[in-house]
Parts: structure tokens; C-alpha cells; sequence
């Protein structure tokens, strides 16, 4: 099963070392490949120094796409990430 | 050894590079950045070892790295805490560990070089990223790779944090990663192995205004974390495990170094007035911003040489015309500065930086430098003008060009400063409407058509260190002819004379910013030689004040024209210090 949806970044400091580091440690629970997409670059969302190599800034809108039997939780995990601005207070 | 015993008692001599004496508890530090070897590994059925053996470095990284966090999480804040987890997640990083194995696998090479392709494949990547922040995260890559590597090695090495107060720093050299990792200011002193003038060591203790010694080639396997340590910074002397009473003698220079360092900084508020009301202009030579403070607190007019080299090394690239500007902003518009000279780019091979760009070469000091290298790269030349004459905007700002030897030079580099200009005013660009430029003198090709050279500058600026050493044809690295540099040959002294009247006679100032003008011994012969600046290192301002307040141009004048009658400059050398000390018995001592 292919899941495929783009976020937009909505935290201040947009998918640095923090936020990237709670989406990889997030995948440990999925068996699924995930990637991020941005700009054309798609990145493994489990390496850490490929997701800060995106570059994505606040408002930065990146496409997240998961393959494998849990990639609907995959995907849902980082939204949820993504949506609570990575626990960064407002 | 028992531990009742008392330890043996070590005495090195090294470079005293940032005055004061320091007594404190050694605290090694253990850096081995060993250059990386390569090597194939012809035989493929290794490989899998290779492989296992690069994993075990991983663990063993990750497993410090656990040891660390776990000893530290009472004390340190969340932050520090924090970046160690980014840290252990990139040692294990999929990308990291998939694109080394398959540098191993594929190229053939061993695990040190294999992970350092990878490292600079991701330093390339990162370095195009805009976010500034982003960009910086390669050193948290670098921190981590660099663990892997000295475990590749077998190296074990302790943490720098955790220093304690009254910490001498022991070291073989300092990086700026590590002292970043350290509470500087908590710190008593330095001690290196390596370093010189201008090594990074060097310039925080200067800034912290910290005791340190450099050059010393031997401390670290002299000395143990724990050990007692003195460091006498103005002689360039290091004591491991003194005994009691040379503990003692060295409490007492310490509170007397102190006390004149508090005596003198009278000086430093006041005006560098000679008793017949001559005016001289103190300026304080800086290598990066953080010493303003300390140059305003000693009693500087003005910043008479900004290095700017010190922007252009250590690190990975080039820097921006933005970074350029901020720094240079920072400089002249700070509070207490009536002017800021701010020499560009003068490069050598003693100062590079890793940027393939500029090669080193065999004699950089005569090589294609300073000027001459800003001439031939006009692009990079050009960021660094357009940033000073932003920054000139905010505050009094002299452009001081470097190693000028003859006229052409010259017309092609204020063609190009002119040049910068005009684009600034087309983009409607703010810069300053009255920079002064000027030139380095410090070339005796330069010192010699000096009355042409005058009319085309507003002021001159006299490099003695570089004059010195070209016009006596020494190699200042090399020890065999050290003995040969004496910045008061006749011939020296000759030059500066014809450079300070040239200057005069065409109307514009001259200043001096190379080390004579900070020696106190001289002060004298270079106020009778006319100098109408004197530009220094900031700690030895309030001397130098001194010294101008107690004398006369006109008794100044009377020893040029004595010494200018000597034909050796060990006569001269006799004369003037014999001078000093008798009208200033008590700071300086008797001539050998």
C-alpha cells in the first residue's frame, strides 16, 4: 500500500535537528518506507542528516509518501508530529 | 610513584603569548586529529571485516556518548543533554552507516577513509543550504564522524566539559570546537604544545585576557590532568609541579604583576600628550571583535588595525558579503572607537584557510598574497570592499591596503575600490562619504617611491614585522638567522624616516601598526621619528601612554639624531635602552 499527503511545516524553527530527530525516532514503530519529498529532493525519513538536508523552513510544504502494510500509521504519525509543531511551545 | 612523594618539578620555555601569570590544576585535553590514511584493501574476502570493524567504532561511539549523558544529566543543562542525542542519532544515522559501507564495498578503501568521503559529501551538501542554522549542523556532524574516526583509531579520549575552576587547559592545540565546549572564562590559563601568534589559542586568551603560553612542543606528555601548574605568560615560562616555595615566589609576581597592571591603567583613560603638547593617536590592533572591549578598556583612541583574516579561516568556505558586513558593522560602530582602520585580505601560508581555492605555496611570505592575491581574485576582493563600505555607514572607517609595492599596484586596487563604490551608489547602497584609504609600508620598493606613493593615499600605515624582514632579507621561521632581525638597523631606521616625511611632506598622516610600535623601548626613537599614530596590542596601551606623558618630542628628536649617527644597530640597540632605563628606572632593566 502506497500513502502519499503533504504537510505544511507550521513550527518556528521549521525541521530542524529536534523535529527531525522526533520523525525518525516516530518510524521506529513502522516497518513501512517512508520519505519525505521536497522541491523535487526526496530524502529516506529515517536518516536524520538526510531530512535536515531538505532545508524545510516554517510554511515549507513537503510531501510525505510511505510504502508497506502500515504506511497509513506511518504517515499519520508524522502528521501528528507535524500538526503539534513538534511540542514547541506556540 | 607513592602518592606521598613529591612529583618532579618541570620547567618548559615556550612563546608567552597573552601576558599574567596563572597558578592552577592542569586539565589536559586530548585531541588526536591523526591525518586519515588510505588504503586499498586488496584482498576482498576483508571486506566484511572492514565493515565490522567500522561498526564496532559506532557502538563504541554511541556507547561514550550514553557514558557521558548518564555522568552529566544532573549537572548539565536540557540543552547540552540535547545536542548529545542528536549526536548518537547520527552516528547511527542509516544514510551515514549505508554510504560508508558502500564507499568500503565498492571502492575497495578502509573504514577511516570510506567514512571520511561520506563526511564530505554531506559537509557539500550542507554547505548549500540557505538556512544559516541548517548549515551549521555539519559541525554536529563532524563532532560525531570525528568520534567514529578516533575510535577507528583506538584512541580514547576524555570529554573537555566537566573542566573545573582553576583549570590550566593542557593541550596539544585548540580548535575553536573545543574551546566552544568549554566555560572560557572559568579558565586560569593555557599551555599548548603547539600554536604561535596567531593560532586560535592565542587570540581567546587574549580576548578573555587569560594567561597562556604556546610552542611549548612537550607539555602534554609533561604534564598530567590534576598536576599543579604555573603559567607565566609574559615570560613564556611553564612550571609543572612547582614546590612550595616556588609556588610562593609566584603568588607574589602575580599580585605584583596585578597590582602594576592596576597602577597603570591610569594611563589608559588619558591623552598620549608629550610634556610639550604633542598629540599622539593610540590604536589598538585587534584580530576579531571580542577585543574592542578590552582595546576601549586599556585606553585606545581608535582600532589602528583590524585584521580581517581571521574571518577567512577556520572553516569550510568562503565567507559572505553579508558575514563581512556584520563583523566590520560590529567594529566601527562600537561605543569609545573615533575611527576603525581595517586592513583587507592579507592571506599568507601561515593563516589558511581549508578552501581548496587558495593553495598553499613553498614561501607564502613573498608569495601571492595580501594585495596581490586580491588583485588576481577581484570577485573575492570586491565582497570584502562592498562589506567595508557598507559597514563604513555606521562609523568612522579607514580601508588599509596590505603589501603594496609600486605604483601600478596601487592604481589597480583604488580602480577597483572606486569601482565598488560607483556599483553601491547605482544600487542606491548606503556606505560612508568620507573613508579614508591607505596603505600598508611595509615593502622597501614601497618605502623608496614613498613621495609618489603619498599623493595617491590619505594616510600610510607602517608594517615594521614584514619591513624588518624584507629589508634584512631574513626567514623569520628560520632560527639560524633569527638573530639577524633588529628592528633597529640603520637601515630600518632609515626607511621609516623617509616614509614618515614623505607622508608629512604630502600633507597626510602616518602611522605605525607592526609589533615596534607596542615595544616600550622604542617608543621614544619612533615619537622623535615623527609617527603620528601608534597602533598596538591593546595591553600594553596604558605602558605606552605612560612613557609619551613623561617625555618631550624634543628630547625624542635629540636621540634619533644620536642613534642616526651609529652605523650598527647594536650600538643603537645599547643607547636607546640605556636611555629608557635611566629616565625610567623602574620599568625597564638594565641593557646586557
Amino acid at each position: 500500500m502506497i500513502v502519499k499527503k503533504t504537510l505544511t511545516i507550521k513550527n518556528e524553527l521549521g525541521l530542524h535537528a529536534r523535529s527531525a530527530a522526533m520523525i525518525v525516532r516516530a518510524l521506529e514503530r513502522y516497518r513501512s518506507s517512508v520519505f519525505l519529498e521536497r522541491d523535487g529532493n526526496q530524502v529516506d525519513a529515517r536518516s536524520l542528516l538526510d531530512i535536515l538536508t531538505l532545508a524545510c523552513p516554517k510554511d515549507s510544504r513537503v510531501v510525505v509518501r510511505a510504502d508497506g502494510d502500515d504506511a497509513r500509521e506511518a504517515v499519520d504519525s508524522i502528521e501528528k508530529l507535524v500538526d503539534d509543531k513538534f511540542g514547541e511551545a506556540a | 610513584m607513592n602518592p606521598g612523594e613529591p612529583k618532579r618539578t618541570v620547567v618548559l620555555q615556550g612563546l608567552g603569548v597573552s601576558s599574567g601569570v596563572a597558578i592552577g590544576v592542569a586539565h589536559l585535553v586530548r585531541r588526536i586529529d591523526a591525518p586519515i590514511s588510505r588504503y586499498q584493501i586488496e584482498d576482498k574476502s576483508l571486506v566484511p571485516e572492514e565493515i565490522r570493524r567500522f561498526r564496532k567504532a559506532i557502538k563504541d561511539s554511541e556507547n561514550q556518548l550514553l557514558e557521558i549523558k548518564r555522568k552529566f544529566k544532573d549537572q548539565e543543562g536540557l540543552e547540552t543533554l540535547y545536542i548529545l542525542d542528536v549526536h548518537i542519532m547520527i552516528l547511527k544515522d542509516k544514510m551515514l552507516i549505508r554510504q560508508t559501507i558502500q564507499n568500503i564495498e565498492e571502492k575497495g578503501v578502509n573504514a577511516e577513509w570510506a567514512l571520511r568521503m561520506t563526511l564530505d559529501k554531506y559537509r557539500d551538501v550542507f554547505s548549500k543550504v540557505d538556512d544559516e542554522y541548517l548549515r551549521e549542523r555539519i559541525s554536529d556532524v563532524e563532532y560525531a564522524g570525528q568520534r567514529i574516526l578516533r575510535n577507528l583509531a583506538g584512541v580514547h579520549h576524555e570529554s573537555i566539559s566537566g573542566i573545573g575552576d582553576n583549570a590550566i587547559i593542557i593541550a596539544s592545540d585548540l580548535s575553536p570546537a573545543d574551546t566552544m565546549q568549554m566555560k572560557v572564562e572559568k579558565i586560569q590559563g593555557f599551555a599548548t604544545d603547539m600554536g604561535g601568534k596567531t593560532s586560535h589559542t592565542t587570540i581567546v586568551a587574549r580576548a578573555y585576557e587569560i594567561p597562556a603560553v604556546v610552542g611549548l612542543e612537550k607539555i602534554t606528555s609533561e604534564a598530567k590532568t590534576g598536576d599543579i601548574i604555573i603559567i607565566d605568560g609574559t615570560a613564556g615560562a611553564v612550571i609543572v609541579n612547582p614546590d612550595p616555595e616556588i609556588i610562593r615566589r609566584y603568588e607574589e609576581k602575580k599580585r605584583h604583576y596585578e597590582s602594576i597592571e592596576g597602577s597603570l591603567l591610569k594611563y589608559a583613560r588619558k591623552t598620549a600628550t608629550t610634556v610639550d603638547k604633542h598629540r599622539v593617536l593610540i590604536g589598538a590592533n585587534i584580530e576579531f571583535t571580542e577585543e574592542i572591549a578590552s582595546a576601549v578598556h586599556h585606553g585606545a583612541d581608535g582600532i589602528g588595525l583590524y585584521r580581517t583574516e581571521f574571518i577567512y579561516i577556520n572553516r569550510d568556505r568562503l565567507p559572505t558579503e553579508e558575514e563581512h558586513f556584520c563583523t566590520y558593522k560590529k567594529v566601527v560602530e562600537s561605543k569609545g572607537v573615533r575611527w576603525s582602520t581595517i586592513r583587507t585580505f592579507d592571506l599568507g601560508g601561515d593563516k589558511f584557510t581549508s578552501d581548496p581555492r587558495l593553495a598553499a605555496e613553498m614561501n607564502p611570505v613573498m608569495g601571492l598574497r595580501a594585495i596581490r592575491f586580491c588583485l588576481r581574485e577581484v570577485g573575492l576582493f570586491k565582497v570584502q570592499l562592498r562589506a567595508i563600505l557598507r559597514a563604513s555607514a555606521y562609523g568612522k572607517t579607514k580601508v588599509l591596503f596590505p603589501m603594496i609595492s609600486g605604483m601600478e599596484e596601487l592604481l589597480e586596487t583604488k580602480r577597483i575600490f572606486n569601482e565598488v563604490k560607483k556599483e553601491l551608489k547605482r544600487d542606491g547602497i548606503p556606505y560612508g562619504k568620507d573613508v579614508k584609504i591607505g596603505i600598508m609600508m611595509e615593502v622597501p620598493s614601497a618605502a623608496l617611491i614613498a613621495e609618489d606613493l603619498a599623493k595617491e593615499v590619505d594616510f600610510f600605515s607602517i608594517g615594521t614585522n614584514d619591513l624588518i624582514q624584507y629589508t634584512l632579507a631574513i626567514d623569520r621561521v628560520n632560527e639560524r638567522v633569527s638573530y639577524l632581525y633588529e628592528p633597529l638597523h640603520p637601515a630600518v631606521l632609515k626607511l621609516i624616516r623617509q616614509m614618515v616625511e614623505a607622508g608629512h611632506k604630502a600633507g597626510i598622516e602616518v602611522a605605525m601598526c607592526g609589533e615596534m610600535a607596542g615595544e616600550p623601548v622604542y617608543t621614544m626613537v619612533l615619537l622623535g621619528l615623527g609617527l603620528d599614530e601608534l597602533s598596538m596590542n591593546a595591553l600594553v596601551i596604558p605602558r605606552i601612554k605612560k612613557i609619551i606623558r613623561a617625555v618631550s618630542v624634543k628630547e625624542c628628536r635629540k636621540l634619533v639624531d644620536q642613534i642616526m649617527s651609529f652605523n650598527t644597530a647594536s650600538e643603537i640597540e645599547f643607547y636607546v635602552r640605556e636611555t629608557m632605563r635611566r629616565k625610567f628606572t623602574d620599568d625597564f632593566e638594565v641593557a646586557d
